[in-house]
C-alpha cells in the first residue's frame, strides 16, 4: 500500500517472514522481489532498484544489519529513498537469535562511519507496523533518506487483529521529480527545500551518482566549500522538520509525578503497569516514543520539565536512557531499567519499579 | 581525428572538470575509448546506457562519460546493477570493476550474479595490483611476486577471472589487451549482445606499481609484453597447459546461452499478477 515494489533480501532469524510474504505478494502487484547473495548484496540492490525508479526496501536482523552499514551510509551520502526493516533479536554477534532486544538502536543512529543523519521509527503493536511502514517510505521519499523501522522480534512476531485503512484514505509521498529540462538539471543543486529533485535512470535526466564527496553536478569534490556544504545540507534537510516528527503517543501524563518513556514492545507492558498504578491511585504516565532517530529533544523535554522522575525502562543495557539523560540536564531524576537476558519487561516489573521509586 | 572529435564532444562530460586521475600510461584510458566507439556505433542511445563500477582506478571511469553513472561501493557494483536491471529491463546496464573490486571483495557478487544470469555485461580491467592505494597484492598478482603487501614474494596461487566466470555460469566469455584494441572493440560488441550475464577481462597495465614489481619499467613495455605473450583462443587449443603457463590466450572463450533472470521473473509476473 506504502507503493512498495522491490524487495532484496537474505533470509535471517527472525526477519525471515517478511521476505516470505514479499516473494509471494510482489509478483502480483508487478513489483520484483529478489534473494541476494547477502546482506550487503541485498541493500545493494534496493538502492539500485530505487535510482530505478522503485520504492524499494529490505528486511534483515543484528548481524544482517551489521552487514547493511556500508550502504546505509551510501544511500545517505547519494540521497537514494529506502527502507530498511530491523528487527532486532539479542546481540552482539549470532547472540540470541530468536529473543526479543532493543540492542540496535544505538546501531541505527551511529552504525555507518562518518556524520550522517538519519530516521528511525520504532512501532509497538501490528497495526502500528503497518501505520509506521507506509511513514517510512514517505519520510524516505520526501527527504530522499534511507529510513530504519526498528522492530523488536516480540511485535516482529506478534498476532493481532487489525483494521486496515481503505487504500484510498493513505496518504502516500513520492520523491520529488525534476520539472526542468534535462540540459538544465543541476542533480544535487538545492532547489529551496534542502532535497534535490530525482529523476530515474533511464528518464533521460543523464548524472552521476557517487559516495565520494561531491559537488551539485554529482562530481567527486575535495573542495572544501563544496564538502562542508553537502554535509550541511544532508543534516539540515531533515533538522528543519524536526517539529513535524514528534510522534509519540502519551497516556496519563497530565498530572504525572513519574513519567515512564518507552518505545516498542517495552511500550505496550509500561502502558498496562500505569493503568494498574493508576488504579492504586499513583499519579503515573507513560510516552510512547514512535520515533527515536532524530531522537525527540522537544517531547522528552517537556515531560523531563513537568515529571518529578523518569522511568526508561528498555530491552538493552541503557540506549534511549542516555538520550533521555542528555536532554534532562538535571530537571529531574532519570532512571533506568534494562534487561538483556532474552526475555520482555512484564508489566508487573514496571510496576513493582514505579511502587518503589513513587515519590 | 574528426571522429575523435565527435566522440570526445558527444560523450565526455563537458560539465566534469578534467584532466582525469589516472596515470600517464594507465590502460584504463585505452578502454575507455573502445567501450564509447562501440557504443556510438550500437543501437544504445546514451539513455539508455546505465554504466557502474565500484572502487579503484577503474571505478572513476563513469564520471566522464555521458551516461547514466552510478560509482557504488568496493567489490558491489554488480548489486546495484542487479536492481537496476530488474526494475527497468530495458535499459543496458553495463558494470565496470578492477580485479580486487570484482573478484576479492567483490567475489561473492561476481559468481552469484554469474549464475542468477541477470543481463549485465561486466568488464573487468584487471591489472594485477591494487593501483588506487599504492600496489598491494590482488587475486591475480602472479605467485613469487614481491608488492607493497608481499615485500617477501607473493605466496597465493592467482585466479584465472575468465575461468570463474565460465564455472559461476556466465553466458559469454571473453578475455583481451588494451593493447589488442582492434580485439577488444569487437568483444565489446559482442558482449553487448548477449541476453545475460557476460564477462569481458581487460588486460591492463598498471606501470606506476604493478610495472615496478614485474620489472616491465615503462607502459610501451608493459604493453609489448601483452602482445607478446597473447595467445589467440584459436591457437590455444592446440596446445598443453605447459605451453600455455604465463601466456594471455585472448578472444571469445565462452559464447552459451541460459535462460536469464530477468525475463523469467517477468513470466513470473504475468503469471502472478492481478489484473
Amino acid at each position: 500500500m506504502a507503493g512498495c515494489r522491490f524487495y532484496a533480501g537474505y533470509p535471517i532469524t527472525p526477519a525471515t517472514e517478511i521476505m516470505e510474504i514479499m516473494a509471494r505478494k510482489l509478483p502480483e502487484v508487478g513489483g520484483v522481489f529478489i534473494q541476494m547473495e547477502d546482506e550487503i548484496a541485498s541493500l545493494g540492490a534496493v538502492i539500485g532498484a530505487s535510482l530505478a525508479g522503485s520504492k524499494s526496501m529490505t528486511a534483515t536482523s543484528g548481524p544482517g544489519f551489521s552487514l547493511m552499514q556500508e550502504h546505509i551510509g551510501y544511500a545517505c551520502i547519494t540521497e537514494v529513498p529506502c527502507v530498511i526493516v530491523d528487527v532486532m533479536r539479542g546481540g552482539p554477534s549470532s547472540g540470541l537469535p530468536t529473543q526479543p532486544s532493543q540492542g540496535d538502536v544505538m546501531q541505527a543512529r551511529w552504525g555507518p562511519h562518518g556524520d550522517h543523519p538519519i530516521i528511525a521509527l520504532a512501532p509497538s503493536s501490528v497495526h502500528e507496523f503497518f501505520e509506521l511502514t507506509v511513514q517510512a517510505f514517505n519520510l524516505s521519499e520526501r527527504y530522499r533518506t534511507p529510513v530504519i523501522l526498528l522492530v523488536d522480534e516480540l511485535v516482529a512476531h506478534m498476532r493481532e487483529g487489525v483494521i486496515l485503512p481503505d487504500e484510498d484514505s493513505l496518504e502516500i509521498e513520492e520523491r520529488p521529480h525534476p520539472t526542468v529540462p534535462p540540459e538544465w538539471y543541476i542533480p544535487y543543486a538545492d532547489p529551496g527545500t534542502g532535497v534535490p529533485p530525482m529523476p530515474a535512470f533511464g528518464d533521460g535526466y543523464r548524472y552521476h551518482v557517487t559516495g565520494l564527496y561531491h559537488d551539485i553536478r554529482g562530481y567527486p569534490t575535495v573542495r572544501t566549500d563544496e564538502v562542508e556544504p553537502l554535509i550541511h545540507r544532508l543534516f539540515t534537510k531533515i533538522s528543519k522538520d524536526y517539529d513535524r516528527l514528534q510522534w509519540f503517543d502519551s497516556f496519563e501524563t497530565e498530572d504525572a509525578k513519574i513519567t515512564v518513556i518507552a518505545y516498542g514492545c517495552v511500550a505496550r507492558a509500561a502502558h498496562r503497569a500505569v493503568q494498574k498504578a493508576r488504579e492504586q491511585g499513583l499519579q503515573v504516565g507513560l510516552i510512547k516514543l514512535k520515533v527515536l532517530w532524530p531522537f525527540m529533544r522537544r517531547t522528552v523535554s517537556r515531560i523531563l520539565e513537568n515529571s518529578q522522575k523518569v522511568l526508561v525502562p528498555e530491552l538493552n543495557v541503557g540506549q534511549i536512557s542516555r538520550e533521555v539523560k542528555r536532554v534532562n540536564q538535571s530537571r529531574c531524576e532519570v532512571l533506568t531499567m534494562n534487561k538483556v537476558d532474552g526475555t520482555p519487561i512484564n508489566p508487573s516489573e514496571i510496576l513493582q519499579k514505579l511502587e518503589e521509586i513513587y515519590p | 581525428m574528426r571522429e575523435t572529435a565527435h566522440l570526445v564532444h558527444d560523450y565526455l562530460r563537458s560539465s566534469k572538470r578534467f584532466p582525469h586521475i589516472w596515470c600517464a600510461g594507465c590502460g584504463i584510458g585505452i578502454f575507455m575509448q573502445a567501450l564509447i566507439r562501440v557504443i556510438d556505433q550500437s543501437e544504445y542511445s546514451k539513455d539508455d546506457i546505465v554504466l557502474i563500477s565500484g572502487i579503484g582506478c577503474s571505478g572513476r571511469l563513469p564520471v566522464y562519460v555521458d551516461f547514466n553513472t552510478l560509482h557504488t561501493t568496493h567489490g558491489r557494483a554488480l548489486t546495484f546493477a542487479t536492481g537496476i536491471k530488474l526494475v527497468n529491463p530495458r535499459l543496458k546496464v553495463l558494470t565496470v570493476m578492477g580485479d580486487g573490486d570484482a573478484v576479492a571483495i567483490g567475489g561473492n557478487h561476481f559468481i552469484h550474479a554469474a549464475r542468477r544470469n541477470v543481463e549485465i555485461t561486466s568488464f573487468i580491467l584487471n591489472n594485477n595490483v591494487y593501483g588506487m592505494t599504492g600496489g598491494q597484492t590482488s587475486p591475480t598478482t602472479p605467485q613469487r611476486v614481491k608488492t607493497t603487501s608481499s615485500p617477501y614474494g607473493n605466496i597465493e596461487p592467482d585466479f584465472d577471472i575468465c575461468r570463474l566466470a565460465e564455472a559461476a555460469g556466465a553466458v559469454f566469455v571473453a578475455r583481451s589487451t588494451v593493447y589488442h584494441t582492434r580485439l577488444l572493440e569487437r568483444l565489446i560488441g559482442m558482449t553487448l549482445k548477449k541476453p545475460g550475464f557476460s564477462v569481458v577481462e581487460v588486460v591492463s597495465q598498471c606501470s606506476t606499481h604493478a610495472g615496478r614489481f614485474l620489472e616491465l619499467k615503462s607502459p610501451v613495455e608493459m604493453m609489448k609484453w601483452q602482445k607478446e605473450n597473447a595467445i589467440p583462443v584459436e591457437k590455444a587449443k592446440q596446445q598443453s597447459e605447459a605451453e600455455l603457463e604465463g601466456k594471455i590466450v585472448i578472444g571469445a572463450l565462452v559464447d552459451r546461452e541460459r535462460p536469464n533472470y530477468h525475463e523469467q521473473y517477468q513470466s513470473l509476473i504475468n503469471e502472478k499478477a492481478k489484473v
